[in-house]
C-alpha cells in the first residue's frame, strides 16, 4: 500500500531532512534519471524538471503526519524543511521499500545548492543530445541562470560521480 | 506566396459550444486539422473515465485542441500592437496550441501508469516522425517540426511562446475548464475569459495579468478549485479509473504467465511488452480498447471477466474514506479477510489517493519551483496572485489532499449472512464510513 509514498518517505529518512520543495524535486529527478524505481511523472517547467506528482504526493506525507514539513519565511518567498515523523517511521516499517545505498547519494546531493541541482537535473533532462549540444539547450532554456562554463563542467563531474 | 503565410480564401468556421465559433484562416492550420494524427483525437474523449459519472462527458480531445487554438487565437489579436511579443511567432502558437494534446492515447492516465508511456514523447514522436502532421509542417520549414515540438515540450528558447499554452493560467486550462463544465453540466467552471484574456500582457518572459484584472483571476483560480472537487476528483470516476486501471493489470500479468486469450490481444501486445511503436500507438484509440474489454468480459480468467464486465456495465466498487496513518492495521486485516474470501487484494481492496490524478490546484509554491501567476501592478512591478488576492491565499492554504479505500460492496453482501468474515469486513468497512 502507497509503496510510491513510502520511496519518498525512504528518501528524506535518509538524510537529516531536505530543505526546500525545489531541492526535494531535483533530487527525485536526478534518482529516477539514475536509474531509482520512482513513479513521479516529470515534465519540463520554467526551472527544469518538475513533478506536480510529486508536489502533491509531498502534501499528503505531511497532512498524514508521515512527514514533517516547516515553513520558513525568506525575505520574499517561503522555504520548507522535511523530516520524517515518528509515524513516518512507523509506516516505512510496514510498507518495506526497496530502495537500499540511498545514504551516500542523497547526501551528496543534499550539500549541493538547488541551484545546482536545478543545472544537473536540466542537464540529465536532456540526456539524448550530446555533450556539446546539452550545453547549447541548457543555456538556451535557462538564459536568467546565467550558469558558467565552470558550472557546467562541475556539473558533468557530478553526474559522473553519482553515476559510479 | 510562402506556404507559412497562405490564408484560405474564406475565413472556416467550426461551431463550438463553448466559444461559439473557431476560426481558422492560415492554410497550415486547416492543413494540420485534416491530418490523420489529429482526427484521431476525435475517437479519445477528453475526460477519460468521467462519463460513467457525468453522462454528458462524451468531448473529445479534438474538440478540447480546436478550443486551445482558438483562445491562442484570440490572445494573440490583443498581443498583435503590444511590446514585447513578436508577431513572427504567431503561426508557431496556433500549431502548438492546436497540437498540445496530438499524443494522448485511450484513457491516457492509467494507460501510462500502467504501461510506461508518457503521452508527451508520443506527441514529440507524432511532430517529428513520419506522419501526416511532421508533412504539413515541414513545409513550412525544415526546422518548423522541432520549435513545434520544443513549444509543446515548453524546452523552447522563447518562454513568453510556451507559458502562453502551458503556465499557471493558460488557454489549456482555460479551455478545458469552460469546456469540462459545460459537457458535464455543472454549475461550476465558468469565470470571465473575455475579462483575462483582455488584461493579459506579454511581460519579458512570461505572460502576467494587469492588476485590474485580479478579480476575473481570482475566479477562475476559484472554478479551477470547484472542477477539481466536483469533476475531476469525483469518487465514482475514482473507482472507474480504479477498475480500468486493474484491467489493464490483469491482462499484462496474463499475458506474461503466457495466459490463452481466446481473442488474441493484437492491439495490446506491443504494450505488454513495454515496446510500443509511434505506429501502434496511433493506431490506438478508445473504440479499440472498449471493443477488448467486451471481449474480456466473457474471458476464461474469473478476475480479468469480472472486471472488464464491471466496465463495461458499470458495476463500480464502492468506496470509503480511508486514513493510511491511523487505519494501518484494518487495512491489514481487511487485507486477509479478502484473501480469506477468496478475493485478491491486488486487484479488489484499493487505496487510492488524490496524487493518483493529473490535476492540479494553483500553487504559489516557494520561489523558482514553479512559476506562480503574477499581476502586474500600478507601480510596474510584479506580484505574486496570493500575496495579492485573500481569496488565492485562503484556498491555497487549504488541504486537498485524501484517500480512499475501493472495494467490491456487492460481493461482499453476497456472501452468506452468517460468515465470520462478512461481518468483520462490514464492521472494520463501516467504521471508516
Amino acid at each position: 500500500m502507497l509503496d510510491n509514498h513510502a520511496k519518498l518517505v525512504k528518501v528524506i529518512a535518509s538524510s537529516a531532512g531536505i530543505v526546500g520543495r525545489k531541492k526535494l524535486q531535483k533530487i527525485i529527478y536526478i534518482m529516477k534519471k539514475l536509474g531509482y524505481p520512482f513513479e513521479e511523472k516529470y515534465t519540463f517547467h520554467f526551472y527544469g524538471p518538475y513533478s506536480e506528482e510529486l508536489s502533491l504526493r509531498m502534501e499528503e506525507l505531511t497532512n498524514l503526519g508521515f512527514v514533517s514539513e516547516v515553513k520558513e519565511s525568506k525575505s520574499n518567498y517561503y522555504q520548507y524543511r522535511y523530516q520524517v515523523t515518528e509515524e513516518g517511521e512507523n509506516f516505512l516499517e510496514h510498507s518495506p521499500v526497496d530502495l537500499s545505498n540511498l545514504e551516500a547519494i542523497v547526501n551528496d546531493m543534499n550539500e549541493k545548492s538547488s541551484r545546482f541541482l536545478e543545472l544537473v537535473a536540466t542537464m540529465l533532462y536532456f540526456d539524448d543530445l550530446d555533450k556539446a549540444d546539452t550545453e547549447r539547450k541548457v543555456q538556451e532554456v535557462k538564459k536568467k541562470s546565467n550558469y558558467t562554463k565552470e558550472d557546467m563542467k562541475e556539473a558533468w563531474e557530478f553526474i559522473e560521480k553519482i553515476k559510479h | 506566396m510562402a506556404y507559412k503565410d497562405e490564408q484560405l480564401h474564406e475565413e472556416k468556421v467550426f461551431k463550438d459550444p463553448v466559444h461559439r465559433y473557431v476560426h481558422v484562416r492560415d492554410r497550415v492550420i486547416w492543413d494540420l486539422i485534416g491530418t490523420r494524427e489529429f482526427q484521431r483525437l476525435r475517437r479519445i474523449k477528453q475526460l477519460g473515465t468521467s462519463f460513467l459519472t457525468f453522462h454528458g462527458a462524451e468531448h473529445s480531445r479534438l474538440n478540447h485542441s480546436l478550443g486551445v487554438y482558438e483562445i491562442v487565437r484570440r490572445i494573440l489579436v490583443n498581443f498583435a500592437d503590444r511590446p514585447n511579443w513578436n508577431h513572427e511567432e504567431r503561426l508557431l502558437c496556433l500549431c502548438a496550441a492546436l497540437l498540445h494534446d496530438l499524443g494522448h492515447g485511450p484513457f491516457s492516465h492509467s494507460f501510462e501508469k500502467v504501461f510506461k508511456l508518457d503521452h508527451e514523447e508520443f506527441t514529440k514522436a507524432i511532430i517529428l516522425g513520419d506522419t501526416e502532421v511532421n508533412k504539413v509542417l515541414k513545409k513550412v520549414s525544415k526546422d518548423f517540426p522541432q520549435k513545434v515540438a520544443d513549444v509543446i515540450n515548453k524546452t523552447y528558447e522563447d518562454k513568453l511562446v510556451v507559458s502562453l499554452i502551458s503556465s499557471q493560467i493558460d488557454a489549456d486550462r482555460m479551455d478545458y475548464l469552460q469546456r469540462d463544465a459545460y459537457f458535464t453540466g455543472v454549475s461550476y467552471g465558468h469565470f470571465d475569459m473575455e475579462r483575462i484574456l483582455r488584461v493579459m500582457r506579454p511581460y519579458e518572459d512570461q505572460v502576467v495579468v494587469k492588476e485590474s484584472g485580479m478579480h476575473a483571476v481570482e475566479d477562475y483560480i476559484m472554478s479551477r478549485y470547484q472542477m477539481y472537487w466536483q469533476v475531476y476528483f469525483h469518487p465514482v470516476t475514482r473507482s472507474a479509473e480504479v477498475i480500468l486501471t486493474k484491467i489493464l493489470h490483469r491482462a499484462k500479468a496474463l499475458y506474461e504467465e503466457g495466459y490463452s486469450f481466446q481473442m488474441e490481444p493484437t492491439h495490446f501486445i506491443s504494450l505488454f511488452e513495454e515496446k510500443v511503436s509511434l505506429k501502434d500507438y496511433i493506431q490506438l484509440d478508445e473504440a479499440v480498447v472498449l471493443y477488448y474489454f467486451q471481449m474480456w468480459a466473457d474471458e476464461k480468467d474469473p478476475i480479468l471477466k469480472d472486471l472488464a464486465y464491471r466496465f463495461v456495465n458499470r458495476r463500480l466498487f464502492k468506496y470509503v474514506e480511508f486514513n493510511p496513518n491511523l487505519q494501518m492495521k484494518e487495512w491489514m486485516e481487511l487485507h486477509q479477510l479478502f484473501i480469506d474470501i477468496g478475493l485478491d487484494p491486488d486487484y479488489y481492496l484499493v487505496v487510492d489517493s488524490s496524487s493518483d490524478l493529473p490535476y492540479d490546484f494553483y500553487r504559489p509554491g516557494e520561489e523558482e519551483e514553479r512559476l506562480p501567476i503574477h499581476l502586474f501592478m500600478p507601480n510596474k512591478e510584479l506580484r505574486e496572485l496570493s500575496r495579492q488576492s485573500e481569496i488565492v491565499e485562503a484556498i491555497s492554504g487549504k488541504k486537498r489532499t485524501d484517500h480512499k479505500l475501493y472495494y467490491p460492496r456487492d460481493v461482499i453482501l453476497q456472501l452468506p449472512d452468517d460468515s465470520q468474515e462478512k461481518k468483520r469486513i462490514l464492521a472494520l468497512l463501516h467504521h471508516s464510513e
